[in-house]
C-alpha cells in the first residue's frame, strides 16, 4: 500500500471532503496563502479559492465565532487553530458557545464544525506552544475530541469528523506531520469513538494516543525481547470514549499503563485509571499506572523538554515493575 | 411616511414586551420561574421594536441575556417563551435554557446568549456564510454597551468590516454595563469615531424614539444587504429597572433615574401618534385589552404544559 505523510493525509481528507460537500470550507490563520503553519493546507487555495479556504486576521475567537456561526446557519466549516496554546484566545466561543447550543437551545441548533489544531512537544517551542491541553476539552460536555496518531487515522477521523453535526476538537501532534503510514487509494473513514488496537499483546494494556501511540509502540516491540506481551490501544477519540475496548483489553492483560504528554497532574490518563479500576478491580494483577509530563511550564530549551514528557524508556520501566517474569509465567499457564 | 398598520404595529408590539416582562417579573416574583436568572428590558423596547421591524423573514438575529424584547418584536411565539420561563417541556428550549436562551430558528431568532458579547461571534459568522452563499440574508447583531469592551466585539467588528459582510451591530446602550457607567467604561464615546476606527458607519439614535430607530435600522439593512458591509448602531436607552433581581441600582442617582423615566418609549410614542390623529385614547385602551388577553392566553398555556420532565438533562447533548 502506498505511504503517505500525516500532513498528507490530512490534506486529503480535507480536500476529499471539500469536492464532496460544498458546504464544507476552511478558515484560520496563514492557511491559504502560506499554506498553513504545518504545510496541512498547502495548494488548498489555489484549488478552492478564497471563498473555501479563507485566511483570517489574527483573531482566534473571531475565528472560532464565525466557524460557528456559519455551521448554525448551513456551513460545515473547519477552523484552524494554528497551536492549541491559541484556543485559550477562542475559549469562550469553544467552551460556552460551540459546545453548548445544541443542549441549551433545547436541540434546536446545530454545530456542525471542526476546530483542527495541533500540541505537543518535540520543537522546543516553549511554554506557550507545546502544551498537550485535550484534557480541558474532554472535560467540556458536548464537544468531541479526536486525537491521531498516524496518517491513516488522521484521514479517517478528520473525514467522519467533518460529516459529524457536534462540534469537535480534531488535535493533531506537531511531531507527528512528517511521519509516514499507510493510507489506501479507495476512501474510507473511521468513526468516532473506536479505539485501535495497534498491537496485540497479553500481559499488559498500553493505552495511548497521538504521539505517545509510537513511543508504546517501541516500548512494546523492546519489552517483547524480554518476553513481555504489550498490548498497544490507541484510544483514537477521547470523547467518545470507546470504554469497551479498554475493558476488553485489560480483561486480557490483567494490567494497565496510560500514556499520555500531558502533565499527568488532572490528566485524561486519571480519568482512564479511575474508570478501570471502579469496572475491574477485582481482576487487576496491579494498580492501573498513570505516565504523563511533569506538572511544569514546558521549557523551550529542547534538552530540557525532554525531560518533560514521558519517554520510551519510562514506559518499559514502569511495565516491568508491574510484571515479574515470573507473573507472566502464571498468567501464561492459567 | 409609514403606513398606518406599521405605526400601530410598533406600539403594540412595544406594549407587548412591557406588559409581558411585567407578567414575568410578577410570575419571578411567585416563585413560578424555573430559573433565577432574568434580566428584563423594560425602558429599551424601542431599540428591539425599531430594528426588528426594519428586518426582512429571512434575516438573522442573535440576542443577548436581556432578550425578551428581541424574539417577541421578531414575532416570538409568547406561548413557548412563557413556557420556557417556566420550565415546561413546551418551551423553546424544552425548558432547559430560560429567560436568557430563547431561540427560534424558523424566525432566523440564533439565540439570545448569556455571556456578554458572547454571540457577537456567531452572528459574524452567520454574516460570513451568507456572504459567502450571496444569499441576500442580513444579520443583526444585537448587544449591550458592556459587550464593546469585550474583545470579540473589537475581532468581529474588524472582520465584518474587512471582508463587507452583511451584519448590522447594534449597541443598545442603557448606560449601564451591570452597575458600571458607560463614562467609566471607554474613553470614545462617539459611534461615529468607533465605527470609523473600524472602517464602517457609525451612527447614533434615539434609543426612545422607535421611529428614528426603525429609519437608522432601515438603512443600515439595507446598506448591508447590498454588499456594502456593517454599520454600528448606538442606540441610546435605558433600563428602568436593575440589572436583574434584587438589584436596587444603588449607582444611579434617583434624578437621573426620573428624568430617563420621564423618557418612556412606548408613552412618547403614544403621545405622538395622538398627535398626529393615528390613535386615540380609545385605541390604546383596547390594544391594553389585547396585549391583556395575548399574555394571560400564554400563561395559561404555559401553566397547563408539562415540566420539562426530570430524565430529560441526558438529551440533546450530541446532536
Amino acid at each position: 500500500m502506498r505511504k503517505i505523510r500525516y500532513r498528507e493525509a490530512l490534506r486529503e481528507a480535507l480536500r476529499e471532503e471539500m469536492q464532496r460537500d460544498p458546504r464544507v470550507f476552511v478558515i484560520g490563520e496563514d492557511i491559504g496563502r502560506y499554506g498553513g503553519a504545518y504545510a496541512v493546507t498547502q495548494g488548498l487555495l489555489q484549488e478552492f479559492g478564497p471563498k473555501r479556504i479563507i485566511d483570517a486576521p489574527m483573531s482566534e475567537a473571531i475565528i472560532v465565532g464565525a466557524a460557528l456561526g456559519a455551521a448554525i446557519v448551513g456551513g460545515r466549516p473547519v477552523a484552524e487553530i494554528m497551536y492549541i496554546d491559541f484556543a485559550t484566545l477562542a475559549m469562550d466561543q469553544i467552551v460556552n458557545q460551540a459546545a453548548k447550543l445544541h443542549c441549551m437551545f433545547g436541540g434546536q441548533l446545530m454545530a456542525p464544525l471542526v476546530i483542527r489544531t495541533q500540541q505537543g512537544t518535540g520543537r522546543g517551542a516553549g511554554p506557550q506552544h507545546s502544551q498537550s491541553l485535550e484534557a480541558w476539552f474532554a472535560h467540556v460536555p458536548g464537544l468531541k475530541v479526536v486525537m491521531p496518531a498516524t496518517s491513516f487515522d488522521a484521514k479517517g477521523l478528520l473525514k467522519s469528523a467533518i460529516r459529524d453535526n457536534n462540534p469537535v476538537m480534531f488535535i493533531e501532534h506537531k511531531g507527528l506531520y512528517a511521519l509516514e503510514g499507510e493510507v489506501p487509494e479507495d476512501e474510507y473513514t473511521i468513526p468516532l469513538g473506536v479505539a485501535d488496537i495497534k498491537r496485540p499483546g497479553n500481559n499488559v494494556t498500553l493505552i495511548a494516543y497521538s504521539y505517545m501511540v509510537h513511543l508504546a509502540l517501541a516500548a512494546a516491540q523492546e519489552l517483547s525481547q524480554i518476553g513481555i506481551s504489550a498490548e498497544v490501544v490507541d484510544l483514537r477519540t477521547l470523547v467518545p470514549l470507546d470504554m469497551d475496548a479498554l475493558v476488553t483489553s485489560v480483561t486480557k492483560t490483567r494490567r494497565a499503563v496510560v500514556v499520555h504528554e500531558a502533565s499527568l497532574f488532572g490528566g485524561f490518563g486519571a480519568e482512564i485509571a479511575a474508570s478501570l479500576q471502579e469496572k475491574l478491580f477485582n481482576i487487576l494483577a496491579a494498580p492501573v499506572r498513570r505516565l504523563g509530563g511533569l506538572h511544569v511550564p514546558l521549557p523551550a530549551h529542547s534538552q530540557l523538554e525532554k525531560q518533560v514528557v514521558p519517554n520510551g524508556a519510562q514506559i518499559g520501566q514502569v511495565v516491568k515493575e508491574m510484571v515479574s517474569t515470573e507473573v507472566v509465567a502464571r498468567h501464561e499457564i492459567a | 411616511m409609514e403606513d398606518r398598520d406599521t405605526l400601530i404595529n410598533l406600539c403594540y408590539t412595544m406594549l407587548l414586551i412591557r406588559r409581558t416582562e411585567e407578567k414575568i417579573l410578577e410570575l419571578l416574583l411567585q416563585g413560578k420561574l424555573a430559573s433565577s436568572m432574568c434580566h428584563v428590558s423594560i425602558g429599551q423596547e424601542a431599540v428591539a421594536v425599531g430594528v426588528c421591524s426594519a428586518m426582512q423573514p429571512q434575516d438573522y438575529l442573535t440576542s443577548t441575556h436581556r432578550g425578551h424584547g428581541h424574539i417577541i418584536a421578531r414575532g416570538g411565539d409568547l406561548r413557548r417563551i412563557i413556557a420556557e420561563l417556566l420550565g415546561r417541556a413546551t418551551g423553546y428550549c424544552k425548558g432547559r435554557g430560560g429567560s436568557m436562551h430563547l431561540v427560534d430558528i424558523n424566525l432566523g431568532h440564533l439565540g439570545s446568549n448569556g455571556i456578554v458579547g458572547g454571540h457577537i461571534g456567531i452572528a459574524t459568522g452567520a454574516a460570513l456564510w451568507s456572504s459567502l452563499q450571496n444569499d441576500g440574508r442580513v444579520t443583526v447583531a444585537f448587544f449591550g454597551e458592556g459587550a464593546m469592551t469585550e474583545g470579540i466585539f473589537h475581532e468581529a467588528a474588524n472582520m465584518a468590516s474587512l471582508w463587507r459582510l452583511p451584519i448590522v451591530f447594534v449597541c443598545e446602550n442603557n448606560q449601564y454595563a451591570m452597575s458600571l457607567p458607560w463614562t467609566h467604561a471607554t474613553a470614545e464615546h462617539s459611534f461615529a469615531r468607533k465605527g470609523e476606527a473600524y472602517g464602517m458607519p457609525g451612527v447614533e439614535v434615539d434609543g426612545q424614539d422607535v421611529l428614528a430607530v426603525r429609519q437608522v435600522a432601515l438603512q443600515a439593512i439595507e446598506h448591508a444587504r447590498c454588499g456594502e458591509g456593517p454599520t454600528l448602531i448606538g442606540a441610546q436607552t435605558y433600563r428602568f429597572l436593575g440589572h436583574s433581581r434584587g438589584d436596587p441600582s444603588p449607582y444611579r442617582d434617583k434624578e437621573e433615574e426620573n428624568r430617563q423615566r420621564a423618557r418612556d418609549p412606548i408613552r412618547l410614542y403614544q403621545e405622538r401618534l395622538f398627535r398626529e390623529g393615528v390613535l386615540t385614547q380609545a385605541d390604546v385602551d383596547a390594544m391594553e385589552a389585547k396585549v391583556t388577553e395575548v399574555i394571560a392566553d400564554a400563561v395559561r398555556f404555559a401553566e397547563e404544559s408539562p415540566p420539562a420532565s426530570l430524565d430529560s438533562v441526558l438529551e440533546d447533548v450530541f446532536a
